[in-house]
């Protein structure tokens, strides 16, 4: 093989488990557009919030890692529940736009009271993985982020059945295709939206723990959730399937971006090429890869 | 004669668009006028005049603001990168060419102006989240592309310096003189849009904001509006981009990043939406609203937090209430500051003899 191909290997490789991180992250952003049609600007405060849950709860001396998840995901899903009744709940039937500013004004809140509450340093957060890379044909990955691909895999299997068999995923299907023939099938609308709010409260948890322990965890770590936006317009931002289709790809093009375009203008490309990718798909097919063809065009 | 109004009773349409509804509305403008113009100047010390300068400088991309998202009903995250356009090309004009402010003003409003049309091009097929969506990433796309382009940003930093813009051979350097710079771009800003939105164009933005389907029924061209819209409202934006620039001698791009944006999102949901008194409230609002929050912290907060926690916890604090507000506003009083005022003003409008 040479060089310049195992270049490229190790590049598209080291992408895609960062696009399949990614795609973690947007998963939630999408089962919450998916039931409820709201529009979650919060996302990347979501996994700041869970890493930083984390991270204060292991502070505590002794307490095993088993716990600090066990903590974080009971607190994610309150979170997840009281944010749709207190937020949500009284913006249903205004429009969309009120539920995107109320999204940002949430996100403005939990990036700035966060650090205010939780102290602003930046912490490790470890897990006992070792950090030796792993080696995968050309490419050696740092092992974090292999975990962080499996555990995306592991959650999309996860949902792909949860919408196809079980009965409340069919009913959050259900909910998504229109409220009212749902609520006249006896379907308790509100509190599925309730449901989703939380799933995506779990999700971001294990989003917030991975990502966590690969940047460490402060303010900045909210960053990640602008990267949610490009994969979710490229996958479709009512498809679960396109949220990882969309995660690998951005990932990859992202990585490719900053190992060819890098040393030509002097680095960084790895944040702007997903977002002029985005503003082509938007052009050209906003609905996205996957996504319902349900565009108003006025 | 000294009497009361009992009621509303207008019976034309230009009666109740007109600018001046009510007698006592244009001696509270005069009264406005020698207050802003005569007496504060004159008494107040520097650095409230400093505020004041920061506050009118917000009411101008306030009202930009919410001429897009109040009036037309599309939505903006990417003001802040317009008003950076605004600011880079003043002040490569500025230093480079050495012109005018009274030619870089406009030549960065209209910069913008361009972007924006760019930027909001795709609200001619898509609306709502999509649309925020594209203008998020107009706004990152912006501020990477002047972060890493010595041409545009000047190298070092990011940043570029400016002179203090000076007119007849008086330079505006001081608090003071800045201070009537800033107030006359302010005082231009509110009457143009109190002009533009009870004008042809202005009741089309209102038009397409509440029903878009049937604004192109009765003859609009959404189309041509919604990019008017975006024209003009980035065109504020440039133009605030270019104020701040010559206020503070200094284009740099970490003061438009997505986070003013926010600010100014912030500023007309607690002001109010479509209303042009609304975008001055949230512009007075959000200004005061950090610099309260310090002197209650540097009181209180000293008691739980060290000194060197200080700065990050005010600005963390700024941001939270920040948040909490438009989310409170949003909930309980959609139509912001203004809609309270309206209240208190309709109650003593005809107190004591209501009904």
């Amino acid at each position: 093989m040479s060089e310049d191909l195992e270049f490229l290997l190790a590049l598209v490789l080291n992408g895609a488990s960062i696009g399949l991180m990614y795609s973690l992250i947007a998963l939630g952003f999408v089962l919450v557009y998916k039931a409820t049609d709201a529009i979650n600007f919060a996302q990347g405060e979501f996994v700041m919030l869970a890493g930083l849950i984390v991270t204060v709860t292991l502070g505590f001396e002794g307490t095993p890692l088993l716990a600090a998840v066990v903590i974080v995901l009971a607190v994610m899903i309150a979170f997840g529940f009281g944010l749709e009744r207190i937020v949500l709940r009284p913006l249903l039937g205004r429009p969309v736009v009120a539920v995107i500013m109320a999204t940002i004004g949430l996100a403005a809140m939990l990036r700035g009271l966060g650090p205010v509450i939780f102290g602003s340093e930046t912490r490790a957060l470890s897990l006992p993985i070792g950090d030796e890379p792993i080696t995968l044909g050309p490419a050696s990955l740092p092992p974090i982020q292999v975990l962080g691909a499996v555990v995306a895999i592991v959650f999309f299997l996860g949902f792909s059945w949860f919408f196809k068999k079980s009965r409340m995923g069919v009913a959050m299907r259900a909910v998504a295709d229109n409220q009212q023939v749902a609520q006249a099938m006896g379907i308790n609308v509100e509190r599925y939206f309730a449901y989703a709010w939380a799933m995506a409260g779990v999700v971001s948890a294990l989003g917030g723990i991975v990502w966590g322990s690969m940047l460490g965890v402060d303010v900045q770590l909210a960053l990640v959730g602008l990267k949610v936006f490009p994969v979710v317009i490229l996958g479709g931002l009512d498809s679960v399937g396109g949220a990882l289709v969309g995660g690998l790809i951005i990932g990859i093009v992202e990585s490719l971006a900053a190992g060819y375009l890098d040393p030509y203008v002097g680095g960084g490309t790895k944040d702007f090429a997903p977002y002029v990718l985005m503003i082509l798909v938007l052009m050209i097919r906003p609905y996205g890869i996957f996504g319902r063809r349900q565009i108003e065009r006025v | 004669m000294f009497h009361r109004e009992a009621g509303i009773f207008k019976t034309t349409y230009g009666a109740d668009m007109a600018l001046y509804p009510l007698p006592i509305a244009k001696w509270t403008v005069i009264a406005l006028a020698l207050l802003f113009v005569v007496i504060i100047p004159l008494t107040v010390h520097e650095y409230y005049l400093s505020i004041l300068n920061l506050i009118f400088i917000a009411i101008v991309g306030a009202l930009g603001l919410n001429i897009l998202v109040g009036y037309t009903g599309q939505i903006s995250i990417g003001h802040g990168a317009f008003m950076s356009v605004g600011a880079y090309t003043a002040a490569n004009l500025a230093v480079r060419l050495g012109l005018p402010f009274w030619l870089t003003l406009p030549a960065g409003g209209l910069m913008a102006a361009l972007i924006g049309v760019i930027v909001g091009m795709p609200s001619l097929r898509i609306k709502g989240l999509y649309l925020a969506i594209a203008t998020l990433a107009g706004q990152l796309i912006i501020e990477w592309t002047i972060n890493h382009v010595p041409a545009i940003s000047g190298g070092a930093q990011a940043s570029i310096e400016v002179a203090r813009p000076s007119l007849f051979g008086v330079s505006f350097n001081t608090q003071g003189s800045l201070y009537f710079f800033l107030l006359f771009f302010a005082v231009l800003a509110i009457v143009a849009t109190l002009n533009l939105v009870r004008s042809r164009i202005g009741r089309a933005f209102v038009a397409v904001r509440d029903q878009d389907i049937a604004a192109e029924i009765i003859g609009i061209n959404i189309y041509r509006y919604k990019l008017l819209a975006f024209a003009i409202s980035s065109f504020y934006a440039g133009v605030c981009g270019v104020l701040y620039t010559y206020y503070f001698g200094i284009a740099n791009y970490e003061q438009f990043q997505l986070i003013v944006s926010i600010d100014y999102l912030a500023m007309i949901i607690i002001g109010g939406l479509g209303s042009v008194l609304g975008s001055i409230f949230g512009a007075i609002f959000v200004t005061l609203l950090p610099i309260v929050i310090r002197i209650f912290m540097e009181d209180v907060g000293s008691l739980f937090f060290t000194q060197a926690e200080m700065a990050n916890v005010i600005s963390g604090l700024r941001l939270g209430v920040f948040g909490g507000l438009i989310i409170f506003f949003l909930i309980v009083e959609p139509e912001g500051l203004n809609r309270l005022w309206r209240n208190i003003r309709s109650y003593f409008r005809v107190w004591p003899f209501s009904y």
